[in-house]
């Protein structure tokens, strides 16, 4: 009597350790960057009040702290607390303004293990969390090529079972402070200050360490869209420009003109979805910024306004929403893991038809605010355009993009922001829906009705609804990320450049089963 | 118009209520014992391996049938009176039909093994077959599997991504064999043994064996091997499920016996899908199609017919698609497993053993009559069109990549098969020219 099944691999147990191993790492790294911010110990030195120069430019206020100066505080509340009462007692500075002093006093007032040892610190939380994950990711090599979505539907983390809900509640937690309450981050900004002195020459501030965790991110979950890809050149090489894009011109382009004091910018963030590029301070940096500036405004401006919808018409929004967008990368390799949450119904796709367009709508009427206000030098709408600015950026800019988007990956799935607020994902899909040459075309009769496409599709469409109706799939939302076609099990849809005019292509009583009748 | 009433929801059932929707007002019932809604029988497999939930294969949204009027009624029919027109269900409850719809789909096979109705024993069809499997599979390590068809291999996929090994034993000499031709099949079955199936070829069940509990403990080959298990998966191939229609009188053979309209010999009973069984005149077999597409097409010509445009079910070129694990298969128009007389048979095969072709092509005129695909994807109309119109074999293969449905930036074997053509035939078709730049542009 045979007593193993000859041939059978199951995986083998190493493996299994190697992934526990690699999640342990990473949960220590993880756990280390997030528990730095309770190393609290911080001194304003004489020194350190002078250094404060740079971001408190006004000496008299600088001067308001000397009561706690040589005073050493093991606790960020305690100092907080003093700052406030110490620099603004009669509430003449701006809310704004107050945070921007709040949290440059403690960031360079930071001192103890994470100023003297921020190396080992970065090295034990960044570096300790993205070699676990790696190692956890280099598993997947054992899984042999072809779409392998076993188990997902049973996983707590990708199913918003508890260990999704966790994630996510993290994650919300992260921005909310990130956003409206940076000094309680100090440490984990500190912790990256190595890097932001390498490459900018300046210590790093919460958008620096953002940035830097969002490249990171795009990056090592980029390594596992290679491995889990590997079948699918079209997956490679669109992973492959997310990573480049996010890298060179998210990251280190700006990086490197902060270094040569230039006027920075992220040459693809396209308005409306940079929806400051218009507003008073950005063009005054701008004009200031000599030749460079007046390329950068004279770019914004043709990227925005020529080159998007012309590229949406010769690809589709997908060479930006899948390729190049900042949102988009994080959400195709981070949001991966996440897609099959997006919500399918009808439903849904009536409160996201009415959600970005009206975002698109604020975003256009502020614009057109900006500028107006910008020519008239604020004669017509005075302080309104500055308060719609700040709404915008409270609402959308933050709590829509940041704490939703991305906040929500293990809730609602990868791509809530591009699928329900993201303005300019709303401008490419007009153009996309109205006039392109991109379609997702449906292979005859083929279609099996399994659902596959429509379950792991991150923007919520129905594709089964199309693809079994022998269709072609022409939807605004549609970033071309092909996962649909890589999913089917029968080799049903594929994402195409066609005719504009062609592309509808009913077929004849609007089913595929008329194609019998052609017999 | 009077009611219809449909037995079954699969897609012939649905596919029949959702058409005559479009064409007409009547008052329509579906009447399943199986779920409450429709869903898509092929992604059965895929619920159980964690790919999908249930909800996810049901292809319209739960409000789609109150929207189209369309009466959704759970429960098991016992009792079909084609005089009064009356179907009794298990509760008792009796629902009376203008013209009745029997599609009650397929049953698994089994051949009468000694121990084959054993705990652990299973058949993989419906939708209780999955739920049965998530039981059986709880704590098991080992499953043999009979049969070598699509469900068969469907089922060693499932149970291999839950850690259980598995013997797959299958009666011919390669796998699927009387219906791919050798090579085809070679290529597949080496796919199978590298994802770790113990695939016993030439083998066949002779016996089923139970131990203490009597749960299945093992199974007993013909050539007397006992290899433990605690599943047994039966995949050998299913039949028409007919016992409501041979309750109710109405004529059968292996399935419910339809013209070519789907009319059976009873006034105002008509079946279609898996179930009915097409009379052909003459010497030739009757047809029984149990595919999904055969289905969807016999719903759609029945829809027709019901609603007054009386329309026969005609085929069409013959088309099927399959995934062996990872590789896709597609074939068009008719591919022996042996060339038949007059035909010439030409297989291409990537030096991976991964993707491959098959043309089928007359002697006389060259005209393609056939072809098989496994790694790429085709399109389905421009292959029909080229066996429709004789298309000879060198003029599809030097416009080949004219029907090539892969991804954007995948690699054409075009190139690669005209040259073994090339090779093999003496031929000239001549290679095109690599386009690449065209393809962004054109």
């Amino acid at each position: 009597m045979s007593k193993h099944t000859p041939g059978f691999h199951p995986t083998p147990v190493y493996l299994n350790l190697l992934k526990v191993a690699g999640l342990v790492l990473f949960l220590i790294g993880l756990g280390l960057f997030t528990f730095s911010n309770f190393q609290d110990q911080f001194r304003i030195t004489p020194e350190i009040a002078e250094q404060l120069s740079a971001h408190i430019p006004d000496a008299e206020i600088r001067q308001r702290l000397s009561p706690v100066v040589n005073q050493t505080f093991d606790n960020k509340f305690i100092l907080i607390d003093n700052i406030n009462r110490l620099l603004n007692p009669d509430h003449s500075i701006q809310d704004y303004q107050m945070g921007e002093y709040r949290f440059w006093i403690l960031k360079t007032a930071l001192s103890g293990s994470i100023r003297e040892q921020a190396l080992n610190w970065f090295f034990f939380s960044v570096v300790l969390a993205v070699a676990g994950a790696l190692l956890y990711i280099l598993t997947g090599l054992h899984r042999k090529p072809g779409i392998k979505h076993d188990g997902i539907f049973f996983d707590s983390a990708m199913m918003r079972g508890i260990t999704g809900i966790l994630l996510g509640g993290y994650l919300i937690g992260f921005y909310i402070v990130l956003y409206w309450f940076p000094q309680y981050l100090v440490q984990s900004i500190a912790l990256v200050d190595p890097v932001s002195e390498w490459l900018r020459n300046r210590p790093a501030d919460r958008w620096f360490m953002y940035g830097f965790l969002y490249t990171l991110a795009v990056s090592v979950m980029g390594i596992r869209m290679f491995i889990k890809y590997r079948h699918s050149n079209y997956h490679l090489v669109r992973t492959a420009s997310v990573i480049f894009f996010q890298l060179a011109f998210a990251f280190l382009i700006p990086s490197l003109l902060e270094r040569l004091n230039k006027p920075s910018m992220d040459f693809k963030n396209a308005w409306p979805l940079n929806y400051t590029f218009f507003t008073d301070w950005n063009l005054n940096s701008l004009i200031a910024g000599g030749n460079l500036g007046w390329f950068m405004l004279f770019w914004g401006i043709v990227l925005s306004l020529i080159l998007v919808p012309v590229f949406t018409y010769f690809y589709g929004k997908r060479w930006y929403c899948s390729w190049v967008c900042g949102c988009g990368g994080l959400a195709e390799t981070l949001g991966d893991p996440f897609r099959q949450l997006s919500d399918k119904s009808l439903n849904a796709w009536r409160v996201e038809r009415g959600l970005i367009y009206s975002v698109l709508v604020f975003a256009v009427v502020m614009t057109v605010m900006q500028v107006v206000n910008y020519l008239s030098e604020g004669a017509i709408f005075g302080d309104y355009t500055w308060r719609v600015n700040q709404a915008y950026s409270f609402w959308i800019g933050s709590a829509f993009a940041g704490v939703i988007g991305t906040g929500f990956y293990p809730l609602m799935g990868n791509r809530v922001w591009c699928r329900f607020g993201c303005p300019l994902a709303a401008y490419m899909g007009i153009v996309q829906k109205f006039k392109s040459r991109f379609v997702i075309t449906t292979n005859g009769s083929q279609c099996i009705s399994c659902g596959n496409c429509s379950t792991y599709c991150e923007m919520g469409i129905d594709v089964r609804w199309y693809a079994q109706r022998g269709q072609n799939i022409i939807r605004a939302s549609c970033v071309g990320c092909g996962v649909c076609a890589a999913v089917c099990p029968r080799g049903v849809l594929k994402l195409e450049l066609t005719n504009p005019g062609e592309r509808y292509n009913l077929v004849p009583d609007d089913e595929i089963n008329a194609l019998m009748e052609k017999n | 118009m009077t009611d219809l009433v449909i037995v079954g929801n699969g897609i012939a059932g649905v596919t029949v209520a959702r058409h005559v929707r479009k064409r007409s007002n009547r008052h329509i019932t579906i009447i399943s014992a199986e779920t409450d809604h429709h869903f898509s029988r092929t992604a059965l497999m895929y619920i159980f391996m964690g790919h999908m939930a249930y909800q996810n294969t049901k292809p319209y949204e739960d409000h789609f049938w109150k929207k189209n009027r369309i009466d959704l009624v759970r429960g098991y029919v016992t009792h079909l009176d084609t005089t009064a027109k009356i179907l009794t269900l298990a509760n008792g409850d009796k629902i009376p039909y203008g013209q009745l719809v029997l599609a009650t789909g397929s049953k698994s096979n089994k051949f009468g093994w000694p121990g084959q109705d054993l705990p652990g024993v299973q058949g993989l069809y419906s939708y209780q077959d999955v739920e049965l499997l998530e039981k059986n599979a709880r704590g098991a390590s080992r499953a043999v599997i009979v049969g070598g068809g699509l469900i068969g291999i469907e089922l060693a996929e499932m149970l291999l991504s839950r850690q259980i090994a598995v013997t797959f034993l299958v009666r011919e000499k390669t796998y699927w064999s009387n219906i791919l031709p050798e090579e085809d099949s070679r290529l597949v079955s080496r796919h199978i043994l590298e994802h770790g199936v113990d695939l016993r070829l030439s083998s066949e069940l002779s016996e089923i064996l139970a131990g203490p509990t009597g749960r299945v403990r093992a199974v007993r080959t013909a050539s007397g091997e006992e290899i433990p298990c605690q599943i047994v998966g039966l995949t050998p191939g299913v039949h028409p499920n007919i016992d409501l229609a041979k309750a109710g009188g109405v004529p059968t053979g292996r399935g419910i016996l339809v013209n070519d309209y789907l009319e059976t010999q009873i006034p105002d009973v008509f079946s279609c899908g898996d179930c009915a069984e097409i009379e052909v005149p003459g010497d030739a077999r009757n047809r029984v199609e149990q595919l999904w597409y055969t289905g969807r097409m016999q719903g759609y010509a029945l829809a027709k017919t019901l609603c007054g445009d009386r329309t026969a079910y005609q085929r069409g070129i013959w088309f099927n698609s399959a995934k062996f694990m990872d590789i896709e298969y597609q074939t068009y128009g008719f591919v022996a497993n042996k060339p038949r007389s007059g035909e010439e048979h030409f297989y291409w095969e990537h030096p991976g053993g991964k993707i491959a072709a098959r043309l089928v092509f007359d002697q006389a005129d060259r005209a393609v009559t056939g072809m098989n695909f496994f790694g790429m994807r085709m399109k389905h109309p421009v292959c029909e069109g080229w066996i429709k119109g004789r298309r000879p074999v060198e003029s599809v293969l030097s416009d080949l990549n004219a029907a090539n449905f892969d991804p954007e930036f995948f690699r054409s074997y075009q190139r690669d098969i005209i040259a073994a053509f090339n090779q093999q035939y003496q031929a000239s078709v001549p290679e095109p020219k690599r386009r690449f730049l065209q393809r962004f542009f054109a």
